[in-house]
């Protein structure tokens, strides 16, 4: 049990690439973190790091108050969970789960022990003579799990762990992985690319892209009140919408309509010294039929109308998606993000917006919707740098 | 081209035993024939019988009885194991070396083992031939042991570096995550791992080297380095009037012994040795 | 990690890549060098021996193939340039020896293909008994190769053989053609499962699932075999086309057990055996080695060019 301090860590590789940089991030005893951000983030990097697969080229990397830069993987007493799970093929489950234990020269009576405990813990009890290429994949995992629990090391590192499992059991996995977690309350670095895993799983979430980190907060805190467009958008699913606005005495002109900003909105971006042209982003969430919404609130808000392109029932609520003639917003961030999730090729002029209503809306497929937005949920971003206008601590 | 939709009938089990029968006695016959040839007496050895009429182990009796078998096999066995030792063990690092380090002339390595794998050999047997007798070794097992590395160490280093490249290496970064020393890690982890290959690997270039008769015949004068086929060619019969048919065939049956056992206990790994690099080609 | 670890499927022909492939100038870190060296010192045993046992002895006998060099009268050693290849290419039993060898290697190759595919197909697709097929085929191909001409020989000998006896007792070994076709099936037999197994690796490589949709197109089993599963695994047939061509081109140890040469049945590789221990002429030896080697090369030259076959150098070409 142990905090982790990265200080101003930095990777650069032997080519001059600078997969990370100067990373500041404090983990507390026992908590829960997970790095997060599409490939290539450098998130993998900054966990080998910590894992001292990689060299640290930058910075200092303490474990439980120690300085641990120089010290081999062995030595740090951390565990890792791969994403291939990276189980030893030629020993049978209880000898991978017993390993660390006998190369520490743990006496038998206590690896006995031990890895019984962590078999019960793991419910693999009755595979504990069975080779890996003999389980599932649900069952590899947990091997690999139990491989790093059996020591009691003083951190879990995680990198994508549930990956290579189907979606179903990924979801079961998840919440048992959470469970477990808490259950040893041991200190855990969880990589992932996956945003709903981020959101579910973590205590806090570090949100990397090109090697930097964008924001570290708890999910719910990312979700509210992201620092830039990157984590804006990469948080959230479906993901936040975008569209290029101008700012014009206290109002926004966009594709939506005219909308005034509330007054807290604007108290915001005056201090925040926005300029003419900026990017609006709303969560689908704060999209509503018009004509389900109170005359009074009506008012305090952005309407349009439009023809439904494609109108999904969920049930509970309905996810009513619109083609808007337009330009669509244009930033580095958005485009990498589009990259990321692979619609940076799907063909398509002007926005698409993605709002989610309520049941009870009458909107229908082909035919035209009145839409109603809440001016007070609406974000505004900086085109140029991606910088939040409205951010908050609150 | 059958096995589509089609299910086990007993006809098909039936066809399918045929076809077995069919190949399995085309693949023994010959092998059938000279064990029975190496098992008739001195009287019935010319009697152009498929199996014997007396049975006898006086071929056996006979090459066991003179140096002319014995040192050859010796010969054989001793250059077949050093060779496929030596081979084995610069294969092993030339492979692990193609298969995980980045170093320029790596292809040049895999270029040049490929070239000599499809060379003539007979090409190599003059200068050879002269080279080994200014030097001493005409005659010698290092005469014969080094041909039988270099030729050898192309078939190594393929079969091996396609083995190394399905050790899933991460399991290296895993163990050391678990605690191990590098030198443990190898050990515990990468060489179990590598072993059935490397195994796999002995065997074929063991085969390899038993099997050459080539260089055996034309770098060997004598008892001295002959190799058990050399030596089976020269076999005359203990006098001008005997046959050495029933000498040859008890010989013949002897080198074959090693062979049958590695194909018996080991029949899964030879093939999967011998088609790993020609699937991926 | 090297380009060399991830999967290589590249398998259709490029021309052979012996040169190191290029790299980025950039400052070597340590650890890279550290890598280099390491990677120099693994090699270095193999490709060692590899040189010193191949590199000088080719040399060698090019020069030897210069020179009238004959180790029963060594005074009268000189430089003669190409008369030795004068004398080889003018010569009618080294020509004859050309023949057989290419009628040979062409017949022998060709039956093989049929024979290991039929072979292959029954190894892949047998419903019983898989094992025992596959165990038996590797018998002929770790059999010592003298031994299964001998016994090829006994059973051909008039008076001795069951197959001589069968066919009423005419020598077949002692005129040419019968021998010939005797020498022919002797190869067969070795290697044709050497042949099935390549071949096999590369049925593997057929997806069933492409076999199954065509069933359901309506291709019959003999379309599907002649339109999905060859084409697929084409690669597979050249890259062992090419090793058995070589491999038969070579061709010496059924000869020199079943025949030794005589009746005009000498290969390339018997005459020079012949000339050279028996001979002990090393000029003539050297100068067949040397042509032995350009016909080889032009062949897998042929090969690589014409059929496209995975390259010797690119990385996983053709390996065995």
């Amino acid at each position: 049990m142990a905090e982790i301090v990265l200080d101003k860590v930095s990777k650069r590789y032997p080519d001059g690439a600078l997969a990370v940089q100067e990373v500041n991030l404090e983990i507390a005893d026992g908590e829960f973190i997970i790095l997060v951000g599409p490939s290539g983030c450098g998130k993998s990097t900054t966990l080998n790091m910590i894992a001292g697969l990689e060299d640290i080229t930058e910075g200092e990397l303490r474990i439980g108050g120690q300085r641990v830069n120089e010290k081999a993987p062995k030595d740090r007493d951390i565990a890792m969970v791969f994403q291939s799970y990276a189980l030893y093929p030629h020993m049978t489950v209880k000898e991978n789960m017993a390993f660390p234990l006998r190369l520490a020269k743990v006496d038998n009576a206590t690896v006995e022990r031990k890895v019984s405990e962590a078999a019960e813990i793991l419910d693999l009890t009755q595979h504990l003579e069975r080779k890996p290429s003999n389980l599932s994949g649900g069952q590899r995992q947990r091997v690999a799990m139990g491989r790093a629990i059996v020591r009691n090391p003083k951190a879990f590192l995680m990198d994508e762990p549930l990956s290579n499992l189907d979606a179903k059991l990924r979801v079961q996995m998840r919440t048992s992985v959470s469970r477990l977690q808490k259950q040893l309350g041991t200190t855990t670095v969880y990589v992932t690319h996956d945003q709903t895993e981020a959101m579910t799983l973590g205590d806090r979430v570090v949100v990397m892209r090109g090697g930097v980190v964008q924001q570290i907060g708890a999910p719910q805190f990312l979700y509210e009140h992201p620092a830039n467009l990157f984590v804006a958008g990469f948080i959230g699913s479906p993901s936040m919408n975008f569209v290029p606005a101008t700012l014009e005495n206290g109002s926004l002109r966009s594709v939506l309509g005219d909308c005034t900003l509330t007054d807290r909105v604007r108290q915001l971006v005056e201090g925040a010294d926005a300029p003419r042209e900026v990017i609006m982003g709303i969560r689908p969430e704060h999209f509503e039929d018009a004509a389900l919404v109170d005359a009074a609130v009506l008012a305090a808000g952005g309407k349009f109308t439009s023809q439904v392109d494609v109108l999904e029932s969920m049930g509970s609520d309905k996810y009513a998606y619109f083609n808007l003639t337009g330009e669509q917003a244009a930033s580095a961030e958005l485009q990498e993000l589009a990259a990321d999730a692979g619609s940076d090729d799907v063909p398509g002029d002007g926005i698409s917006l993605v709002t989610r209503l309520s049941s009870a809306s009458g909107a229908v497929e082909g035919a035209s919707a009145d839409i109603w937005f809440d001016a007070d949920k609406v974000q505004l971003f900086d085109p140029s740098s991606g910088r939040n206008l409205t951010y908050t601590e609150r | 081209m059958a096995g589509i939709g089609g299910a086990e009938t007993t006809g098909k089990r039936v066809g399918w035993g045929l076809l077995n029968a069919v190949v399995v006695i085309y693949a023994l016959f010959p092998v059938l024939w000279i064990v029975s040839l190496s098992f008739k007496s001195s009287k019935t050895l010319a009697d152009g019988n498929f199996i014997p009429r007396e049975w006898s182990f006086e071929n056996y009796q006979n090459i066991f009885s003179t140096t002319e078998f014995t040192r050859a096999l010796i010969n054989s066995i001793g250059i077949a194991l050093i060779a496929t030792a030596i081979a084995v063990v610069f294969g092993t690092m030339a492979a692990y070396a193609i298969a995980r380090l980045d170093f320029p002339g790596k292809n040049l390595l895999v270029g040049v083992s490929l070239l000599i794998a499809m060379f003539p050999q007979v090409s190599l047997v003059s200068p050879l031939f002269e080279i080994e007798r200014s030097l001493g070794l005409f005659d010698t097992w290092p005469g014969l042991i080094l041909p039988y590395i270099t030729f050898a160490l192309p078939l190594a280093i393929y079969t091996l570096s396609a083995f190394f490249r399905e050790i899933p290496w991460e399991l290296e970064k895993a163990a050391k995550m678990d605690g191990a020393t590098p030198g443990q890690a190898f050990r515990r982890v990468i060489a179990p791992l590598a072993a059935p290959g490397v195994f796999t690997t002995a065997i074929l270039v063991f085969i390899f080297c038993w099997n050459d008769f080539l260089f055996a015949i034309s770098l060997t004068s004598t008892e001295q380095s002959r190799t058990v086929p050399v030596a089976l060619s020269f076999f005359t019969g203990s006098s001008q009037f005997e046959d050495p048919a029933g000498s040859i065939a008890a010989a013949a049956v002897v080198i074959t012994i090693p062979i049958i056992l590695f194909v018996l206990f080991f029949q899964r790994r030879i093939v999967a040795g011998l088609t790993s690099g020609a699937v991926k080609g | 990690m090297s380009h060399a670890t991830t999967e290589d499927t590249a398998t259709t022909g490029t021309a052979p890549e012996k040169s190191v492939a290029p790299k980025k100038k950039a400052a070597l870190s340590e650890g890279k060098r550290a890598e280099r060296k390491l990677g120099w010192l693994l090699c270095a045993p193999a490709a060692l021996t590899m040189i010193a046992v191949t590199g000088w002895p080719i040399l060698y006998s090019l020069l030897l193939s210069m020179q009238r060099f004959d180790l029963k009268f060594p005074d009268r050693t000189e430089w003669i340039w190409f008369d030795n290849y004068v004398t080889v290419l003018s010569n009618p039993y080294w020509w004859n020896a050309v023949w057989v060898t290419v009628l040979l290697t062409v017949v022998t190759v060709a039956v093989e293909l049929v024979l290991g595919m039929a072979l292959a197909l029954i190894m892949h697709r047998a419903l019983v008994g898989r094992g025992i097929v596959r165990t038996t085929t590797l018998i002929p191909y770790g059999i010592v190769t003298v031994v299964a001409a001998f016994s090829w020989r006994f059973a051909w000998t008039p008076g001795t053989g069951y197959l001589a006896e069968a066919l009423g007792g005419e020598p077949v070994l002692t005129e040419k053609i019968p021998a010939l076709l005797v020498v022919g099936l002797a190869e067969i037999w070795k290697t044709t499962p050497f042949m099935a197994l390549l071949l096999m690796a590369g049925l593997a490589l057929v997806p069933d699932d492409l076999l199954k949709a065509a069933a359901m197109d309506g291709a019959s089993g003999w379309q599907r075999f002649i339109k999905i599963t060859v084409p697929i695994m084409k690669p597979a047939i050249l890259v062992a086309l090419l090793f058995r061509t070589l491999d038969a081109f070579r061709i010496f140890d059924n000869l020199f057990v079943l025949t030794a040469g005589s009746q005009g049945t000498s290969s390339v590789s018997m005459l020079t055996y012949n000339n050279l221990i028996k001979g002990l002429n090393l000029g003539i030896g050297s100068t067949m080695s040397v042509l032995i080697f350009i016909m080889v090369a032009v062949i897998a030259f042929v090969f690589i060019k014409l059929f496209g076959t995975a390259a010797p150098g690119s990385d996983d070409g053709g390996k065995r």
